[in-house]
């Protein structure tokens, strides 16, 4: 089905089963712990042995020579895979470092060796055994030093040019009779999800099956096949349960290679899953950013001008973190300019984390907006609504497809109780807390990109969805199962939804917070195509044909969906293709965070005592899951505001704090209640179910807010991400 | 890894520790192993029985005396409800409830708990027959991959038993009264279950539920 014109009234609308709260329908199997992650799964393949992952000890040279005979000679040793008798192997699209080095070293931790044993203990001690000679060499570590050598990275499918213009921005911002310019910081940032990366690979004569956790399992499948040297056709992958992924488990991992080079090493099935204490320097993670951001405005308020430009490293041949992008797109201003520049670093690979560009981006402009919203005494939701733009800034030709950014400020002002705020700095006390608020715009945009699905009906009236498409918490498997019951006119008990299997067709998987919009509507597709083999079966006029009640009616005849496939279970496949939409309209979704603080005047810790999130993301498919992304988003944001950072060593190259221990996230202690406002909003641009995404636009913005709180709370302005509270002891206002 | 062909102490350390792998690091002769140590021999793991009440069930396993009590549940009990976040105690997703305290499986040996009462998440309810806290959190979405969830609801079950007990936290104002039911005492107590989803509010809800019995 392709997308090009806005959508018109549908089924979808009826909104029986869409758009209701509803209860997840795997939750009775993750509450129960009978549903099956990729490690666990004992009843898929027989015989399986266990790998265990050796990493480098250096980050950057080379090995000179490998001693695996101590390791072979260990106890239930079945097979030790290394470089040197891997075969040859190629580097995936979607990598940046190879995921089995050897001889050359790419960054600390890069797998180098896999150990193959009969039992996880067996596996684990040989390990420790590999002996590794190493011929480590200089690398670059630190962003602050390698960042006058950043280049202007290439442009990629998802990352815009690297320097964009309007207008006059130098001149502009010369003449501004009110000027912000100022730097922000952000760390590296690790997106440790609860599973840790795991797979189970099985060989049947040339053909791989890989039992994995992944988010993307089309772009999987194409890594597995064009690292081995196989055909596609030969790999199979299949990921009905995600245990977290936030972007780490968008690519094939290293689990997923050495479970497979195991396997065929030791002749039988292998499994294998990253050591936590491993995964954060062998994985991606978002990289740490240095951003100037320069503003100015008339003193009315209006911005004249706006830049924003942005710098991060990466491995050769990797990306720029792209966090100057939304400063296109969000606020007003004739003048305006951004620049990405990339260096080069030794560190492990930095890609996607939830929200890639948009949650450092944001963390950084957001400030920079209350900064110059005190330097004009103005409020700062005053000075958001003031430079509100209903049309592209740069192409004012290019309207948004909604835009309700000074909506979700207004409704959140009145519900939050900004109106009693004290915008005076360091103003409120509490007892032993000073106490203040602030706010943020969130921004994050929708993101079209086609997605296939299967339906399937049988004699019992059961409708069976089958895609690719990816679960990683999100709630997929219920929204999908509710497009297919709203489509199909069954209650959702009827719908079975099977997820995650490479033998299912192509989804647009999980990334980007593209995955509800676009696999539902996806799924949208295929049940048209189903509705209209099912009048037809029943002699209806497709038409005319009412879908509800688990029958088909029209005019007074009506007859039991089941009875379509009586004789022959009915199997239609579609999927939603895009038309340019997306280039004659701007979509994003947006929002606004609230966050109020306590800062201890004597220590200066800070405790989360109130966040709030209004958000307008299109028609909201299941608000209670889409609540919950929200609410983990702002969790996962406040993580980044207060505590989350990677911290270098910047002689030898890693990641120091690379366990749970170590990289501290936030816990039950630290958030309060959170609250989360849908705005009314259907988008009939952005596809046939008129939704947008939400998973994403819960993290942008919200470290700011909660920066400005802080501020609001004692005055101390911190750029420099994560505010911990060395960072404002010696500032705190004098109490006495 | 050992970067070069020199055993440090610690490297001894991990070898001795694993018991089994002496001959093939030889220098462990050269005094650095207690005289009392008995001679290490090569060959099989050393295996041990243990006998475990599982769900209300004896579990008899033969199994590697390294092997974690979450490695028996998972690798050898195939009850693999209970997940391995980190192997280290840092994240709380292994958490069971062991002679009606809750521990993390994942910090002891599977053979020190003979004849022990362990409790999974697949002994506190099933699919067709929740138990009201694994009710709770599905009513309150209070996970989203999943991962750390049967963690998070044992956690909670046997912190409610606690308070109950009187057994006070990092939080409560007072040591000689008996703690509350509290949003405070909660998040305290539930601080060892990490969720990086970020499903704490909606936890915190379905606990307080369970709690004022009105699940």
């Amino acid at each position: 089905m392709k997308f090009d014109t806005p959508a018109t009234t549908n089924p979808i609308d009826q909104l029986k089963v869409i758009g209701k709260p509803t209860d997840r329908i795997d939750g009775p199997l993750k509450t129960t712990g009978t549903a099956p992650y990729a490690y666990e799964r004992h009843d898929v393949v027989q015989n399986q042995a266990y790998g265990y992952m050796v990493g480098s000890a250096i980050a950057k040279g080379r090995i000179a020579s490998i001693d695996v005979k101590a390791a072979k000679a260990a106890p239930g040793v079945l097979a030790i895979v290394t470089a040197d008798n891997a075969g040859k192997l190629a580097k995936g699209s979607f990598n940046t470092a190879k995921l089995l080095g050897g001889p050359d070293i790419e960054h600390y931790h890069q797998a180098i060796a896999v150990v193959v044993a009969e039992t996880f203990e067996q596996a684990r001690t040989a390990a420790n055994l590999v002996r590794i000679d190493y011929v480590p060499t200089k690398g670059v570590f630190e962003l602050a030093a390698a960042k006058d050598s950043a280049k202007a990275p290439e442009a990629n499918a998802f990352s815009g040019p690297p320097d964009t213009a309007a207008g006059d921005f130098a001149g502009a911002f010369a003449a501004a009779p009110v000027q912000l310019d100022a730097v922000y910081t952000t760390p590296d940032h690790a997106h440790v999800m609860m599973e840790p990366h795991a797979s189970i690979a099985a060989w049947n004569g040339d053909k791989l099956t890989i039992w994995t956790s992944n988010q993307m399992i089309a772009w999987g499948v194409g890594d597995v096949a064009k690292t081995l040297g196989i055909p596609v056709e030969n790999v199979r992958l299949d990921s009905p349960f995600i245990g977290g992924g936030f972007g780490g488990k968008l690519f094939v991992r290293s689990d997923a290679l050495l479970a497979a080079l195991g396997a065929r090493a030791a002749g039988r099935p292998v499994k294998v899953a990253l050591p936590r204490p491993l995964m954060i320097n062998n994985t991606t993670h978002r990289p740490a950013t240095i951003q100037r951001i320069r503003i100015g405005a008339a003193r009315d308020g209006k911005i004249t001008a706006i830049g924003h430009e942005t710098w991060s490293g990466d491995l050769p041949g990797g990306g720029a973190e792209l966090a100057a992008n939304q400063t296109r797109l969000l606020y007003a201003g004739a003048n305006r300019m951004t620049a990405t520049r990339l260096a080069v670093l030794d560190l492990p690979e930095g890609n996607a984390m939830r929200a890639p560009g948009e949650a450092p981006g944001m963390m950084a402009l957001e400030i920079a907006m209350d900064e110059m919203a005190e330097k004009l005494g103005l409020d700062p939701i005053e000075f958001r609504a003031l430079n509100d733009t209903q049309v592209d800034p740069e192409h004012p030709e290019r309207p948004f497809s909604q835009r309700q950014l000074v909506e979700c400020m207004r409704i959140g002002a009145e519900r939050f109780g900004w109106s009693k705020r004290n915008p005076k700095p360091g103003s409120v006390r509490e007892g032993r807390w000073f106490v203040g608020t602030g706010v943020a715009a969130a921004f994050r945009n929708n993101l079209l990109t086609k997605s296939a699905a299967r339906v399937r009906l049988d004699g019992r009236g059961t409708v069976t969805v089958e895609t690719d498409m990816t679960d990683i918490g999100t709630g997929t498997y219920t929204i999908i199962g509710q497009t297919a019951a709203e489509m199909m006119g069954v209650p959702l008990e009827k719908v079975v939804v099977r997820l995650g299997d490479s033998s299912f067709p192509v989804s647009a998987g999980s990334g980007g917070q593209w995955g509800a919009n676009n696999s539902t509507a996806g799924v949208y597709a295929a049940c048209v195509k189903l509705r209209e083999a099912v009048a037809q079966k029943l002699g209806f006029n497709s038409e005319e044909a009412v879908f509800a009640d688990a029958s088909v009616r029209a005019g007074n005849r009506s007859v039991p969906l089941a009875e379509a496939a009586r004789d022959k279970e009915i199997i239609a496949e579609d999927a939603i293709e895009y038309g340019d939409l997306d280039k004659k309209y701007q979509q994003s979704t947006f929002g606004a965070h609230f966050v109020e603080v306590g800062v201890d005047v004597a220590t200066a810790e800070v405790r989360l005592r109130r966040m709030l999130a209004v958000c307008a993301a299109g028609r909201i498919l299941n608000p209670k899951s889409a609540r919950s992304q929200v609410i983990g988003a702002m969790t996962m944001g406040a993580g980044a505001a207060l505590m989350e950072e990677l911290a270098v060593d910047k002689r030898l190259g890693f990641f120091v704090n690379h366990d749970l221990a170590g990289y501290e996230v936030p816990v039950h202690a630290d958030i309060p209640h959170q609250d989360v406002i849908f705005l009314e909003e259907t988008d009939p641009i952005s596809s046939p179910m008129k939704a947008k995404g939400v998973g994403e636009l819960g993290i942008c913005g919200v470290g700011a807010a909660v920066a400005n709180a802080i501020y609001n709370a004692t005055g101390v302005r911190v750029r420099d991400y994560p505010i911990t509270l060395d960072k404002l002891l010696t500032e705190l206002p004098q109490t006495g | 890894m050992p970067s070069s062909s020199d055993f440090t102490r610690r490297d001894v350390l991990i070898v001795g520790a694993a018991s089994v792998v002496a001959t093939a690091a030889p220098n462990i002769a050269h005094g650095q192993v207690p005289a009392s140590a008995a001679p290490i021999i090569a060959g099989a793991p050393v295996m041990s029985k243990v006998s475990l009440n599982v769900n209300g069930g004896i579990r008899e396993v033969e199994l590697d005396m390294r092997a974690t009590l979450l490695d028996a549940l998972r690798e050898n009990l195939q009850l693999t409800g209970t997940k391995k976040g980190c192997d280290h105690g840092q994240c709380g997703a292994c958490t069971v409830i062991v002679n009606g305290r809750r521990i993390n499986s994942c910090l002891t040996l599977a053979v020190m708990h003979q004849g022990e009462t362990i409790t999974t998440i697949e002994g506190l309810g099933t699919p067709d027959n929740l138990h009201p806290m694994q009710a709770a959190f599905i009513k309150h979405d209070g996970y989203q991959c999943g991962y750390c969830t049967p963690g998070q609801i044992c956690s909670a079950v046997a912190m409610l038993e606690e308070i109950k007990a009187g057994i006070p936290s990092h939080v409560s104002t007072d040591l000689t009264s008996a703690p509350q039911d509290t949003n405070e005492e909660y998040r305290e107590r539930m601080s060892g279950n990490i969720c990086r989803c970020g499903a704490y509010s909606n936890i915190v809800e379905a606990i307080t539920e369970v709690a004022e019995g009105r699940a």
